[in-house]
């Protein structure tokens, strides 16, 4: 545990792999959102075996809170490079709060088309879900104060690593 | 009625006069200067302390919109706006609906002007049949009528034959001739300096040539036939140097430059401001410098309001399809004064470009504060400021460029025929 | 100058009625914001819900069929409500002003305005009364006003200059053409210059330069062939053909002699030159056919980032 009360990442990692290894699908594409959970997609389709498509989303365009907040400057080039109508999906975030990012993600994956299967991965579980979404995969769970927004970072080697900050705007 | 204006500055360039003294006024004229007539007790006394007394304003060019146009203003609204801007004599230009083109219509305008008793009203006829250019006008009808001079108000005479025709007509009877330099062709379409600005916003522009080249064509006529003529509302420092050089050539000329050509240029327009949408349009800086110069040296002899008054749903449409012009009858003595202040021009001169010299224009007499004329007098608190906004003007039109600009110059009382036709508090 | 009317307390775009006088940022933010929408026709839905639920109001006093379709599409790409208004012929001749029909609109719930009129400066009008009403929370994109400014399409020929050439710094553009008549022309000058391109030339007959248009930073040609060298990037401009013949112009055919591009012209520019237009092309009046579809021409990908380009600059105002 860090100072704040944060597992470390890489343990998290760990963790996750292990619940997916006996229950993922073999053929399931595994979809990071951007920017995190790109990352943690990355490690997945290296370490757990089977044929991953692997895929990207900036679920941007699809968020709820566009109105208020306005569009984020670099919005990321989203990638779903197999078909995606008929597919397994392993969405694949770093922290699952309230669950909006993830609500965003799931309508932007059927504009893509219809999958059979959309399974959720998440590195740490803060609880605090503001809709009905529930993670299939969960590497950690944590408790962190409302005003604080988990943060996770990699560093030029690779190795991940979480931290906090003060909530700035909107979840 | 007798009233006395006490300790006020008379300025009367006429007159040769420019002191502190108590004036004097009895049954509509002025009866001394400084020395009371015998038995002197005044019904009235106008407390002029730290006020200019002048002669009345002389404006060569207030638009009143009647006949025709009583939706955007009516003589009631204008002349009520003229006596508060200090002004007690006006010329009207003949651009009404239908065009001052016949004695019956300038009998009216003459007699609705009268039964105010407020400013007097000058009309000036239209030149030729409906302002259209082809046929002449009943000159000498006209002029018994009422009309001072005969113009083509902004509507340039495209046929020179014409022109020079109706010059030479309007010279045979001594009838004045007004004309406004404009090349038709020239400023087709245009509504904007031809130059940076215009270019910037996409403007459809008119060249100085349209003016330059209009007052060549007018002064190679009055080379020709002899008859003077006074040029109407300068706009170019091109122009300034032609008429300049006409001048000392000896030609019988005058002419005058509207007073927002001297405090605006082109750049004014900003983002496509309908209220700087005037006619000659707004030119360059350079081109405002060279026609403040040309007031201040005399080569420009008359600074006129160039009043029209335009309602809002003439200027609330994009910058070209606006109705040009602005309400001005208000401002014609604080920008003729902010003119001065700012070149340093001294105040009995400035004063003459709007009193003196446009009546000499018009041929009303000498527009002068001695005893025995007729007491038509504006006076002015040449320090008190006031805001322009829709509120303080009384002209029907509330459009203008200056809308929110502080200015300095308030007049206090305007006498026509010795009776005070406006009046306002000392503090606002 | 007075402040820009298209930018808000803390700078943010709130129209876009001008590329004059944005900030570089602002146009390198749009272009940015354009480029993953590029790929989003590529989807099995072509749309984001990004403006789902906002009215966007094509209010088109000039008819132009192509401008108002590029706005229609990025506008539904985006989920909007796109309700389509051809003004020219219907409220104005009952005696309706524009600023009528605004408030008319308005009442019915408009989000946004997009604009196109033959009047200089009328987008502006239309900003300012939404301020004077209260209604600032309504957006104008100016899609065409007179002579003045067609932003959009500068902004999407800044984007296929920059996709193609990358570095504006190091560019030199030739606009070529009807450039007194042209809000394109202007639009991209200033595009241009903020984005500090190297040299920006504009090529045309006398009749057709507005005066003092070096002051906007460009360098006057009217010899075409001297103009195009070392270019790298000849932007041609539309002719409309009410002006082919007449006072301004001779004929259509002495124009393509001396300002049209062809092949042998093009030679004069650099090997790698691309060629733009706005379209629609006058074929052999302002550019020949082997030019047009030659492998310089990059006039069709103009128009797909055009659809991107409008959807960026749409989504960044309806935020703001």
């Amino acid at each position: 545990m860090t100072s704040a009360g944060l597992p470390d990442a890489e343990a998290a990692l760990a963790a996750l792999i292990a619940r997916m290894l006996p229950a993922v699908a073999h053929d399931a594409a595994f979809v990071g959102i951007y920017s995190g959970g790109a990352w943690i997609a990355e490690r997945l389709a290296a370490r757990i075996p089977g044929k991953h498509p692997l895929g990207f989303i900036d679920v941007s365009y699809y968020r709820d809170d566009y109105a208020l907040s306005g569009l984020k400057p670099n919005v990321k080039r989203t990638a779903l490079p197999f078909d995606v109508g008929g597919s397994t999906i392993v969405l694949i975030d770093d922290v699952l709060y309230t669950g909006r990012s993830v609500r965003a993600a799931i309508n932007e994956l059927f504009d893509f088309g219809r999958p059979d299967r959309i399974e959720l991965a998440v590195l740490v579980d803060r609880g605090g879900r503001e809709l009905p979404i529930e993670p299939t995969y969960v590497g950690e769970r944590v408790a962190v104060a409302r005003d604080l927004s988990i943060v996770l970072s990699r560093d030029p080697g690779g190795t991940l690593s979480l931290g906090v900050e003060p909530t700035s705007g909107v979840a | 009625m007798k009233i006395e204006i006490a300790q006020g500055r008379v300025v009367d360039s006429a007159a040769g006069i420019d002191r502190v003294a108590p004036l004097y006024i009895d049954a509509g004229r002025i009866v001394g200067i400084g020395d009371a007539p015998e038995n002197w007790r005044a019904d009235r006394i106008l407390d002029a302390r730290g006020c200019v007394v002048c002669p009345g304003l002389v404006d060569l060019s207030a638009r009143l919109r009647e006949p025709g146009l009583e939706h955007k203003a009516t003589l009631e609204s204008e002349l009520a706006a003229a006596v508060a801007g200090g002004v007690t004599s006006l010329a009207c230009p003949p651009d009404t609906d239908p065009p001052l083109d016949e004695p019956g219509l300038v009998e009216m305008l003459k007699h609705r002007a009268r039964t105010l008793n407020q400013a007097h009203v000058y009309p000036v006829g239209a030149l030729t049949a409906g302002l259209r250019g082809e046929a002449l006008t009943e000159m000498s009808e006209l002029a018994e009528a009422g009309c001072v001079a005969f113009s083509q108000a902004d509507i340039p005479l495209v046929d020179t034959q014409v022109l020079l025709r109706a010059m030479q007509y309007a010279g045979t009877f001594g009838h004045r001739v007004w004309l406004r330099p404009q090349d038709a062709h020239l400023a087709r379409g245009g509504v904007a300096h031809d130059g940076e600005v215009a270019t910037r916003l996409g403007l459809p522009s008119i060249p100085v040539s349209a003016e330059t080249i209009a007052l060549a064509t007018i002064l190679a006529l009055v080379r020709e036939s002899g008859v003077p003529v006074h040029l109407c509302r300068l706009s170019s420092a091109a122009g300034v140097a032609i008429v300049r050089a006409a001048k000392e050539e000896g030609l019988p000329i005058t002419c005058d430059v509207a007073v927002h050509h001297l405090h605006l240029a082109d750049t004014d327009i900003g983002w496509f401001d309908p209220l700087a949408n005037l006619t000659p349009p707004l030119r360059s800086t350079r081109d405002r410098a060279a026609l403040r110069a040309g007031a201040a040296d005399g080569t420009i002899d008359v600074i006129c309001s160039d009043h029209a008054p335009v309602d809002d749903d003439g200027k609330q449409v994009p910058f070209g399809e606006a109705e040009t012009g602005a309400t001005g009858l208000e401002l014609l003595l604080p920008l003729t004064l902010k003119w001065a202040a700012e070149d340093r021009v001294p105040l009995p001169e400035a004063l003459e470009r709007i009193t003196r010299a446009p009546a000499s224009v018009i041929g009303i007499g000498e527009a002068t504060l001695a005893a025995g004329n007729p007491a038509d007098i504006c006076v002015f608190d040449p320090q008190q400021a006031w805001t322009v906004g829709r509120q303080s003007l009384k002209s029907q039109g509330k459009n203008t460029p200056f809308l929110g600009l502080e200015v300095i110059g308030a007049v206090r009382w305007t006498l026509v025929g010795g009776e005070v036709v406006h009046e306002r508090n000392g503090k606002d | 100058m007075s402040r820009n009317p298209q930018l808000g307390r803390n700078g943010e775009l709130v129209h876009l009625l001008t590329l004059e006088g944005l900030p570089a940022e602002v146009i390198a933010h749009i272009l940015d914001t354009a480029e993953p929408f590029v790929s989003i026709a590529e989807r099995e839905v072509k749309k984001v819900p990004l403006l789902r639920g906002k009215a966007v109001f094509n209010l088109f006093f000039e008819s132009s069929t192509r401008t108002r379709t590029t706005f229609e599409i990025a506008a539904k790409r985006l989920s909007a409500d796109v309700i389509n208004l051809n003004i020219g012929a219907s409220s104005t001749s009952k005696g309706e002003t524009l600023l009528d029909t605004v408030d008319n609109l308005c009442a019915m719930n408009a989000d946004m305005f997009v604009v196109r009129h033959s009047q200089s400066g009328a987008p502006h009008l239309i900003a300012s009364h939404l301020t004077t009403m209260g209604r600032s929370y309504v957006h104008v994109v100016n899609a065409g006003d007179g002579r003045h400014a067609h932003p959009t399409q500068g902004l999407l020929d800044l984007y296929t200059i920059r996709h193609y050439k990358k570095d504006f710094r190091a560019l030199t553009v030739a606009i070529v053409g009807d450039v007194l008549h042209s809000r394109v022309a202007r639009s991209l000058i200033h595009g241009l210059t903020t984005m500090q391109t190297a040299q920006v030339r504009v090529i045309a007959p006398r009749t057709l330069v507005p005066a003092r248009i070096e002051a906007l930073g460009v360098k006057v040609y009217n010899d075409m062939r001297e103009g195009l060298r070392d270019c790298d990037v000849v932007v041609m401009l539309r002719l409309q053909s009410e002006r082919m013949k007449g006072a301004l112009l001779p004929s259509p055919g002495e124009y393509f002699k001396h300002y049209g591009l062809t092949d042998e012209k093009l030679a004069l520019a650099r090997p790698d030159a691309i060629v733009m237009h706005p379209g629609p092309m006058n074929r052999g009046v302002e550019i020949e056919t082997a030019v047009a579809d030659g492998a310089r021409s990059v006039i069709l990908p103009q128009v797909t980032f055009g659809i991107a380009v409008r959807m960026a600059v749409l989504s960044i105002v309806a935020a703001n």
